[in-house]
Formats: structure tokens, sequence, C-alpha cells
């Protein structure tokens, strides 16, 4: 027993010369904070200026980390009231601007002050979350060199005080989410508001993510949104005459041309010249591509449907009911497209799901189906059996909803069973072909009962917007699938005052969340995963069906004929515009001058896609 | 360990129309928002609930016509005071302070000026320990369970600040077997006997049986439990089954929930006979 005792002695650390100058420096700095009380504020004040040294030579340096450590070690003397001065001093300090070894001797005070008493916890981890971003002096290549040091301290400390604060992550989520940089300030660069969600995602991810996950990811997909919001129709449609509001294949013609002697990305190159001079377009595509990264490595981490649940509950919550969102959406769309069998259904089932529901309010309805329909139309990872599968029960929907009603056409009271018509229309105009040439599929598409839905009392053909109605037409006809004895005569080919009047102020008739990305950056990761229009393969042969009107009976029998070689080697492989340039050339289907087209004299020109509808294209319907 | 007890509570709380189809659900969600937060009608941090609808909810006339759904709950609180005796996980020993974990999500801190003079602090094998001057064995170190005196509470973050002073304070490993030799010189602590798996703990704090509104917080005597059993036969018969294992049942609930408190969402199953009839509380510690 004695010598197990004399072995334990021996095991003891005796106190060392080292550790009696620190325990001298935390006595002394006991004294002084103590001396205040006793209103001898010598010592005192010469620790405040300490603190705050006019310049940062080595010497001001070496006193900056002994105060520090001092401190650490008499943080139970620290009083908020008698010592704020102190503390202040202390809390508006920035890691970015010192070296390791302030930065280490300012984290280890921050730890010791945090987790000595309560009242400390929420300055503490405020001042660490002012971390998040760097000062606005300090240069870029400053930046670039200290962040991985600062962030990797930042969070470590956050980890600290949460094993020894159990509750801080709670206390921290409503710090991080009000703490970030203004978006709207000019002077906030969008550097300072990567680095800051690139902080709240490596929240998300870290230790403290079973607590913070959910807040974390909601406030990114909230920062994208606001961003969204602050983009406005009205700014990009200001910008250039073309732009956002121009036609899809508008849009390959023209970057087609300029790719001729440019390597460019196709075909964005309108929306870089429309959004180029935006600084919230800029910001927000920073922010995409941040957060497409980060939903790429939680797929790798094998935690994508951990983090899909959460999106898809704060898409349903902000991105589904904010007005016309333009690009906060594309963020759940990658994320479906990473895992396509899970996420990708999970969203579609959602979507179907809000629509159906009768105790939705209309305008969600409306707007869950604009995104579904638009959804299933443009997402090339999905299986066609997927699509068919809410096609299937789309339809059904409408035809229970023909048969309990013995209403006329009316577009305000069936608003909601017109968009899910629109909703079936435009769907069948990506994917008809597709279906078409499943053996599997093609009888039941037949078998479909779409003339039930469309020719009854309500006239969904007369209320839907007419370029998605004739395109419809077009290839149904072209297809055998559905036909009508009906003349359509529209007077305008992108909207009608029945269209108008079904989609409200909010002209949700108009509303195609996937509509292409515009924003550079982003698109280059949506572009593999998604279906142009020019990708599409029609039903019906374009040069036999050029002169044909389709407002007329579709009675012909002009199955197509067409070579869809080049678009099935498209759809089977990577999409690369600049491979396919010559073939857009032999699959154009949009006329040339479609500006005419599209006003006026549109029953007797060939047909405009549904996809080059864009939302807001008319200025009334803000 | 002192600090918990259960309270028997009527609530009432209003609904939004469109929770009409899940009001238990609804409920649910209200009453989780009380979870791990101090509340003042209460006087404690509510750890875990279990309710019963009063009867059927109203619908307020007014012009919303909101759900008015009267409950009665037992919830199970944390309302630590000063000079309680706690219990918790050490999880930091520095030579300045001990940091302590209670009950997985309130974190106490005890400074070096509140640790009692017995205990020299000291490093062995590169861990920090506080070690007894006059009990080599009574050593303090990171996951050592202690015995902690309350000073003060932090009502925002439930951090608690602690004591080590008095005698009867430390490693409750220790502190359980050499019960007897420890000289019980402070009078404010409650007198303690046990052996070596059990100690007896100071009665508990009887919360007396309040109503809460959750929506206008008005306070009222909650009528004896026994009666709204009698008017509803049910009722009366679960409270009867419960009955038979109250001690065994209210003894493991409690455990439980210090063990696992982030659970707390899970609803207590403590009778109320076995509140009102144990006047002490026999907590199994640490051996």
């Amino acid at each position: 027993m004695g010598v197990e005792l004399r072995d334990d002695e021996a095991a003891f650390r005796t106190i060392g010369d080292h550790d009696l100058i620190d325990s001298y420096l935390v006595y002394r700095a006991r004294d002084t904070l103590c001396s205040v009380s006793s209103g001898d504020t010598e010592d005192y004040r010469q620790l405040l200026s300490a603190m705050n040294p006019e310049e940062l030579g080595a010497n001001e340096v070496a006193m900056l980390v002994t105060n520090l450590k001092a401190l650490a070690g008499a943080v139970a003397y620290i009083d908020n009231v008698l010592h704020n001065e102190l503390l202040s001093a202390i809390f508006k300090m920035s890691l970015w601007n010192y070296k390791p070894d302030v930065m280490d001797a300012l984290i280890e005070f921050i730890e010791s002050l945090a987790t000595s008493s309560g009242k400390y916890v929420d300055d503490c981890l405020a001042m660490l979350t002012c971390q998040f971003f760097p000062p606005g002096s300090l240069p870029l290549p400053k930046i670039l060199a200290r962040k991985d040091g600062v962030l990797s301290r930042v969070h470590s400390s956050l980890k600290y005080i949460a094993d020894l604060v159990p509750l801080s992550p709670v206390r921290l989520v409503p710090i991080v989410l009000d703490g970030k940089p203004q978006y709207r300030f000019n002077n906030t660069s969008t550097l300072s508001l990567v680095i800051y969600v690139e902080n709240m995602l490596k929240l998300e991810s870290g230790m403290l993510g079973e607590v913070v996950r959910i807040p974390m990811l909601a406030g990114v997909v909230d920062l994208l949104l606001d961003l969204d919001v602050e983009i406005g129709w009205e700014d990009i449609k200001n910008d250039s005459s073309k732009g956002i509001f121009e036609m899809e294949l508008e849009d390959v013609d023209e970057s087609r041309d300029d790719d001729l002697n440019d390597d460019s990305e196709l075909p964005r190159q309108l929306s870089r010249k429309t959004l180029g001079g935006n600084s919230f377009a800029e910001k927000l595509d920073s922010l995409m591509v941040l957060t497409f990264e980060h939903l790429e490595s939680c797929q790798v981490a094998d935690r994508l449907i951990k983090i899909f649940d959460t999106l898809l509950e704060s898409f349903k919550k902000t991105v589904l009911t904010a007005y016309k969102s333009k690009f906060a959406q594309f963020v759940i769309f990658y994320a479906c497209s990473l895992d396509p069998k899970n996420c990708g259904v999970t969203f579609a089932l959602m979507l179907e799901h809000t629509f159906f529901s009768s105790t939705n309010p209309p305008l969600l309805r409306m707007s869950a189906v604009a995104y579904l329909a638009s959804y299933l139309s443009r997402a090339k990872f999905l299986s066609v059996f997927v699509v068919a599968s809410t096609l299937e029960r789309l339809v059904d929907w409408c035809v229970k909803y023909v048969k309990m009603q013995d209403d006329a056409i009316n577009p305000e009271a069936h608003r909601i069973f017109y968009s899910g018509c629109q909703a079936i229309m435009y769907l069948l105009c990506f994917r008809m072909r597709s279906m078409m040439d499943d053996p599997q599929l093609k009888p039941w598409l037949v078998r479909l009962p779409l003339e039930s839905i469309l020719n009854n009392k309500l006239s969904p053909l007369k209320v839907c917007l007419p370029s998605i109605v004739l395109e419809f037409l077009r290839q149904a006809k072209a297809a055998r699938l559905f036909m009508t004895s009906e003349k359509f005569n529209f007077d305008d080919y992108l909207e009608s005052e029945l269209s108008r009047e079904f989609g409200g102020m909010e002209r949700l008739d108009m509303f195609f969340p996937f509509d292409p990305c515009l924003l550079k950056k982003s698109d280059s990761y949506i572009r593999p995963n998604f279906i142009f229009w020019s990708m599409v393969q029609p039903t019906y042969d374009d040069e036999d069906s050029s002169d044909e009107d389709v407002g007329e009976a579709f009675a012909g029998d002009d199955d197509g004929g067409m070579d869809y070689g080049i678009m099935q080697s498209l759809e089977e492989e990577h999409f690369d515009f600049a491979e396919v340039g010559s073939a857009l050339n032999k699959m154009s289907i949009t006329p040339k001058d479609s500006l005419h087209s599209r006003f006026g004299g549109a029953i007797n020109q060939p047909m405009r896609m549904p996809s080059r509808i864009r939302p807001s294209t008319s200025p009334e319907s803000f | 360990m002192d600090g918990l007890n259960v309270s028997d509570v009527n609530l009432q709380v209003q609904l939004h129309p469109s929770r009409s189809n899940n009001v238990r659900n609804a409920v649910l969600r209200e009453l989780s928002s009380l979870l791990l937060r101090f509340n003042e009608k209460f006087q404690g941090v509510v750890l875990a609930y279990e309710f019963k609808i009063d009867k059927v909810p109203d619908i307020l006339p007014s012009m919303h016509p909101y759900l008015y759904v009267r409950l009665k709950a037992k919830l199970l609180l944390f309302s630590p005071k000063p000079d309680m005796l706690l219990e918790g996980k050490v999880v930091k020993v520095k030579q300045e302070s001990i940091h302590v974990i209670i009950l997985g999500f309130s974190s106490a801190i005890i400074t070096d000026k509140d640790i009692r003079e017995e205990f020299q602090y000291k490093t062995k094998h590169g861990k920090d320990l506080f070690v007894s001057r006059s009990h080599k064995q009574h050593v303090i170190k990171a996951g050592t369970m202690i015995r902690l005196l309350v000073k003060s509470m932090d009502e925002e973050t439930l951090c608690i600040s602690a004591s080590l002073l008095p005698a009867h304070t430390g490693s409750i490993l220790w502190l359980d077997k050499h019960v007897e030799n420890v000289s019980l010189t402070d009078g404010s602590n409650k007198r303690r006997r046990g052996n070596e798996e059990e100690s007896v703990m100071p009665e508990p704090s009887r919360t007396s049986a309040e109503a809460y509104s959750l929506v206008d917080h008005y306070i009222k005597k909650s009528k004896k439990h026994r009666e709204s059993a009698t008017q509803e036969p049910s009722r009366s018969e679960a409270s009867s089954a419960m009955s038979d294992h109250s001690i065994k049942k209210s003894k493991k609930h409690r455990e439980s929930a210090m063990q696992e408190p982030s659970r707390s969402e899970a609803y207590s199953a403590i009778s109320d006979n076995s509140i009102k009839k144990s006047k002490k509380h026999k907590t199994r510690e640490e051996s």
C-alpha cells in the first residue's frame, strides 16, 4: 500500500517555474480586477490600454497574449458591470486581425469566460459568431490566408463551450441567424456573405448539428429566398428587352451564334448580361453554388436524406408560399437530382399531396401543382414511370372533379381544376413522346381519360394558357392521343383573358418555377440534370406540321416520323451544349421570327414552345 | 438529489382552428415549447409532462374561433434553489474551476474560491484532478459523479453556480462509502444516512397544485385529482391501475428523467398518488 501511495505521489506533477509564473500572472490579474471595486483603478487602466494598443508591435503582442492568458485564469473575478469596459474591448477584437498566438489566447479567454457563468454565454457566442466573416478593412489575400485558421478555432471553441454548457447551441441559433451580414448593404461583399453561410453550413454538418441542423438549413434557405425576392422580375426585365423574358429557344439560338467564337456555356449568355450587374444576383448565385456543394458533401457522407427532410420542410414553409420564387427552388431541385429515387420522388409526392389536400388554401394548391408540373417536366433524373404515376393521379383527381361539377366555364371558381389541367398538358408536352415510345406506357397513356377532363362544360382548353393548349393539342394529335373538333382562335398566343382570370392577381397560370436557371454558376450545376425544351422530342414531325393550322380539328394522320436519334443520345448522355450546337439546328422547331408569332398571327404560325412562356412576361401581372 | 418535483397543474391552451383536426398533437406542440426553459409560473424547468384533456374543447366566441382546451397535466420540474444539493457529472477540471453537467443539460461551475481547502489541484498522467489532502481516495476528475451545493442559477441559460465548501459535498462514490466519517459541520444541510448503494435524500419541495393558463397566465387552485377521477370512470380506472405501481414508477421515472432529460417529451407516467404519498424520494446513486 505504501509503495502504491509513493507511486501515486510520484505521478503527480510538481508545479514548475513556468506554472509559477503563470500562477503569478493570474493572481496579479485577479488583484487588478478586484482592485476596481475598491476604487483603485490604476492597474486596471494599464490593463485596458494594453488590450487596445495603438500599434501592434512584438512587445504589444506579447503583452496582449500575456494579459489574455492571465485574464482567462481570473474570469471568476470579472464583473460584467465593474469591468464592462474591459469586456467591451475584448468582445470587439477580431481574430482576423491577429496572428495565431493572439488568436489562441483570445479563444482561451472567451472559452473560460463563456463557461464561467451563464451571464456571459450569449456575449461570448455573439463574439465568436462575429468571426464568421472578416472585417471589411482586411484585404482579400489576408482573408484567404487566415480564413482556415480563424474558422477552425471558432468552431472548435463553439464545440468546447457546448461540451461544458450543453444548452449553448440552442442559444447560438438565434445569434447566428440574426448576425448574418446585411446583404442589402452595398459594402457587404459577396465574399463575406459566402463565408458566413459557409459557417452556417459548417455548424449544420458539425458536432452541434443535431441541435442546430434545422434552423441553420432553414436560415440558409430563407436567406436565398430573401435575395431571390430582392432581384424581382421587373429588375431583370428592365436590364434588357430580352433577358429572362426571352423564350428558351431564342436564348439557345442567340447563344449558339455567340458560341461560334466563344467556348462559354450556352445558353445563359443572356442571363449573364442581364444579371451581371445585379449584386443580389451575384450574391445569390455564389450562395446557391455553396449550397449545392454542401449538398454534394452530404451525399458523399451519406446523410443527404437526413437534411433533405429539413430542406423539404423549409421549402414548404417559405419557398412554396413565396410569390413566384425565381431561383431558390433550385436548391431542392439539385438535392433531388443527387438522390432521385428517394429525394426526387419524395419531393414530387409532397407537391402532389399539397395540391390534393382540400384544406390548403387555393393559391398554395395552385402553386404546388405549378411546381409539380415544372419539376416533372424538367427533371431529367426522374424515370418516366415516376412521371406517369403522378400524371395518373392528377388525371384521376381532375376526372373526379369534373364528375362533381355541373357548372359552365368559370375561370375563377374552378381555378384549382384549371391549374391541374394545365399541369397535365404542360407535363405531356414534355413527356408525351417518351411515354409513347415506351411499350409499357403507351397503352396506359392511350387509355388515360383525357377526353373527359378536357372536353366538358368547364372547357379547360379555352381557359388554360393558349401556348400550352396548342402545343399539347398538336402533340396529342400527332400521337393520336386526344383530338378535339373545336377550333381555338386565341387573340394572343401567350395568354388569354380567361387564363389571366384563372391565374388571378398572382398570375399562377404563368408560373413555371423550374424554367431554366438564369444564374450562371448555379446553372452549370443544374444543367446536366435539366431538360431544356430544345432537348424535348415532340410527337409530331416539325417540318410536316409547320404549315398546319393548329387551331383546327386534329383529325389528320401525320404521325411523326422524325429521326430523333440525336435527341435520344442527348437524353442518355451528359448534355453538352458545345457539342450539340449543330444538332440544335436540326431539331429547332422554333420559328426565327418568334416575336411575330408571339404577338399576333399565332394561329397561322408554327407552334411556340410552352416552356418559352415565362412568368411575369406581362407587366400587368404585377 | 434535490430540485426535482412533480407538479399537478391545470392548463388552458388556445389552439388555432386549423389545428382542430388533431387536438392532441397541437397540445403536445404547445407543451413542448415549455421544455428545457425556466418558467417563472412553475418556478422551474419543465423536463417532462403528461396530460389529459379535461373535457371537450370549447370554441371561443370571437372573430377567430380558437379552440379552448383545458388540460390536467403533471409536470416534472427541475427547480434548483440555493443550498440545495444536486448531483452531476464532472466534464472538465481546471485549476480555477470544476465544470459539471447536471441531468445532461444544466451546466454547473464551481470556481476555486468555492472549492474547500481540503481539495488540492494536481495533474496526474496529464489529467487534471482535485484530490483531498486528508483522504487520498477522494478524487474529483472528469467523469466523477459529484454532489454539490447550489449557490445560484442563471434562469436564462440554466447555468448553476455551485460550491464544494460543505463537507458532505464531493465525489458521491467516496461520500457514500465514508458517510459516517464525514463531519456534518454545516447546519444548513440536511442530515444524510445511507449505505454503500443507497442514500436517503432530503425531502423534495412539494409543489402546490396550481393551475396556469398558457394564454392569460391566471392562477387558481386546482381541484383534487380524485374528484375528476370520480367524474370520469375511465380515468378512475387508469388512476387506480397506476397507483399500484406508484412508488416504483415514480422512482423509475425520476431516474430516467435524470439520465435522459433530452427525451423529456416522452410523457411521464407518474401516478398522482405516488407524489402525494411519497415523503422522501429514494434515489439510487451511482455505485
